[in-house]
């Protein structure tokens, strides 16, 4: 394979899955990695570190966004250029908007959200929310994959990258439309999707009052907070916190599910993380049956001891 | 407005996940189908709300073998003017925007809806193939939806971004939570359904791209370790020396 790899900018700054994806696509061949829009001083260099040796850059203002068809119009003419294969992207927000245009334009084979490396003709992905695999055929041609975020653990095998500036005329034409705001509503912490550990509160917390003690965990382990359907429903909490089957699908490493019951369509948005914890006052609670540890607790007694014990392990260092 | 809406046939989601000739097949055996969730609850009842303020058709698309039927009823039910449905047992998402792509070259629509995946398949891709195939802009992952002749205003809900942007018709769009509430057919949307017409076409693609090989079930969780709530400290410790997550 000969490849060619998509690395999001956002604001200046290298997704995490942009990092994932590189070491990903350098694990399976030779690549030469694409960055669209601004980037802060250095920081295109770092990818290096997984096996890139050189990193196109197509520095236009207008591009900080992420446009599909401006994307893919400089994706598809940068793997002209450097005589790709293959062209791979994260199954993220912007991944899924551009990698479906560049495989119709590339006339390309398209594996979305794979989750490993292929392996013995196919490569395999998530189906059925977390419920299953499925192995798709690796055909000969063209192909375009796009890998789930947090499912591939980046490698660093050191070495130096190249900055190259690309120029790609892109003209008016090329944008889908236009944006008119943009609002962070993450308060500076890192995206759901791209967290490693995620604390989650269910209805069994009683208020949105009470999610100091979810803050706190979350704030000891450096984690992501989410929320089951009700409580985003009621306002508990924001709806970007919200995970499951009618929310966002996440994949940390760690998942703590406190006061949630563990529905089905709960389970549908959480199934695919690493190791599961779930704290719940009812034993019979059907979460235990997904998790790996599992506390029968009051939340508001077992909470704080567990932040404890996590501050004394990171101030032990 | 002239909108058309891609729903696809999907298993509910507390059905039992198992596989059939060896592992190549979804076993239907007891499973009860269901219009994909933001197909139906999202794209759908939006499409139907803007015809019901500004009038037009909404026409529903399905690629799927004559068991869809009775999904397609449902959406004419809830009240879409009429369906077609692409008579193709879909193997992967390029068969089944390529089809929908022929069909709505034929026709002027203003708005393609989609919703943001299949529950089954997670691709969360057919939407944009459709915009690329048809030359159309792509606003996915919307949560938002507003109309003002051909300018239409979305927000897009995005890794902890909300983003406000300004479309021209025609385009395609991607729904998700947000954009509309769920609805249930009433009596005279279950009778109106039954004479709405059903327009059976056949495929014009039937290439496959990058098909299912096999299935496979994820490996069992070999049961959950329970700690006593005294002790909860001691689940750091195993989280950092056992598990290695943090
Ligand atoms: C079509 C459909 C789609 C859905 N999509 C989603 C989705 O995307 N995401 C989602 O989350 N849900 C979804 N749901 C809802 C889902 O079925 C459940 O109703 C929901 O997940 C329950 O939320 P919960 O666990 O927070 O609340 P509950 O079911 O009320 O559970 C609260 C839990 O807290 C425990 N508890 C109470 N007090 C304490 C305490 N002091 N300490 C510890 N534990 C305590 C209780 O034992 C209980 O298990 C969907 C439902 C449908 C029908
Ligand atoms: N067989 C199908 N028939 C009609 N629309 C479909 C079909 N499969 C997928 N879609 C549409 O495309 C969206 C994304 O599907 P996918 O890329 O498979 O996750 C769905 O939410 C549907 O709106």
């Amino acid at each position: 394979m000969t490849n060619l790899v998509f690395a999001e900018l956002s604001n200046g700054k290298l997704r995490k899955t942009s990092h994932e994806v590189v070491a990903y696509s350098c694990k399976l061949g030779p690549t030469t990695a694409v960055a669209i829009g601004q980037a802060d001083a250095g920081e295109l260099e770092k990818l290096g570190a997984y096996g890139v040796t050189k990193v196109l850059h197509v520095n236009d203002q207008r591009l900080n966004n992420v446009f599909s068809k401006a994307y893919t119009k400089i994706l598809v003419e940068a793997a002209a250029m450097v005589g790709a294969d293959t062209i791979l992207l994260s199954h993220n927000s912007a991944g899924k908007s551009i990698a479906p245009r560049v495989a119709v334009r590339w006339n390309a084979s398209l594996y979305p959200g794979v989750n490993s490396l292929p392996e013995n003709g196919s490569i395999r992905k998530a189906v059925f929310s977390g419920k299953a695999f499925a192995d798709l055929t690796l055909g000969e041609g063209l192909k375009v994959i796009t890998l789930n975020p947090n499912s591939y653990k980046p490698e660093i095998t050191g070495g130096s990258a190249t900055i190259e500036a690309l120029t790609i005329n892109v003209a008016d034409a090329d944008f889908d439309y236009t944006v008119l705001s943009i609002e962070d509503e993450s308060g500076g912490h890192i995206p759901l999707p791209e967290a490693e550990i995620v604390v989650s509160g269910g209805r069994g917390l009683k208020g949105p009052e009470n999610w100091g003690i979810i803050e706190d965990l979350a704030g000891a382990l450096g984690a992501a907070t989410a929320c089951s359907r009700p409580v985003a429903d009621i306002g508990w909490r924001p709806h970007h916190e919200h995970v499951g089957q009618t929310g966002i699908t996440i994949k940390p490493t760690l998942y703590i599910a406190v006061g949630i019951s563990g529905a089905i369509q709960h389970l549908a948005g959480v199934n695919q993380s690493k190791v599961i914890v779930v704290i719940n006052k009812d034993p019979e609670a059907p979460f235990f049956k997904a998790a790996d540890y599992g506390i029968v607790g009051d939340a508001f007694e077992v909470l704080p001891k567990i932040t404890e014990a996590v501050k004394k392990l990171k101030s032990e260092g | 407005m002239k909108l058309l809406v891609c729903i696809s046939k999907a298993p509910d989601t507390t059905s039992k996940i198992a596989f059939t000739d060896g592992n190549t097949k979804f076993s239907e055996a007891g499973v009860q189908f269901i219009i994909n969730p933001y197909d139906e609850w999202y794209a759908l009842v939006r499409a139907l709300e803007l015809k019901e303020t500004l009038g037009g058709t909404v026409t529903v698309i399905n690629a799927g073998k004559a068991d869809s039927e009775q999904i397609i009823r449902k959406a004419l039910a809830l009240g879409a003017d009429d369906a077609v449905r692409i008579d193709l047992d879909p193997a992967d998402a390029y068969q089944v925007a390529a089809n929908i792509a022929a069909y709505a070259k034929t026709e002027q629509f203003d708005i393609i809806l989609t919703g943001k995946e299949t529950i089954d398949y997670n691709g969360g891709v057919v939407g944009g193939m459709l915009a690329e195939m048809l030359d159309l802009p792509y606003v996915s992952m919307s949560s938002k939806l507003d109309v003002d002749g051909t300018t239409i205003k979305i927000e897009r809900e995005m890794e902890g971004v909300k983003e406000t942007v300004q479309v021209k018709t025609p385009c395609v769009i991607s729904a998700q939570k947000g954009m509309a509430e769920a609805r249930i057919p009433n009596m005279r949307g279950i009778l109106a359904s039954k004479t709405k017409p059903v327009k059976v076409i056949n495929p014009d693609v039937t290439v496959v791209k990058a098909g299912v090989k096999v299935f496979a079930l994820p490996a069992e969780k070999t049961g959950c370790k329970m700690i006593s709530p005294d002790d909860a400290a001691q689940l750091v410790g195993m989280l950092h020396n056992d598990a290695k997550v943090i």
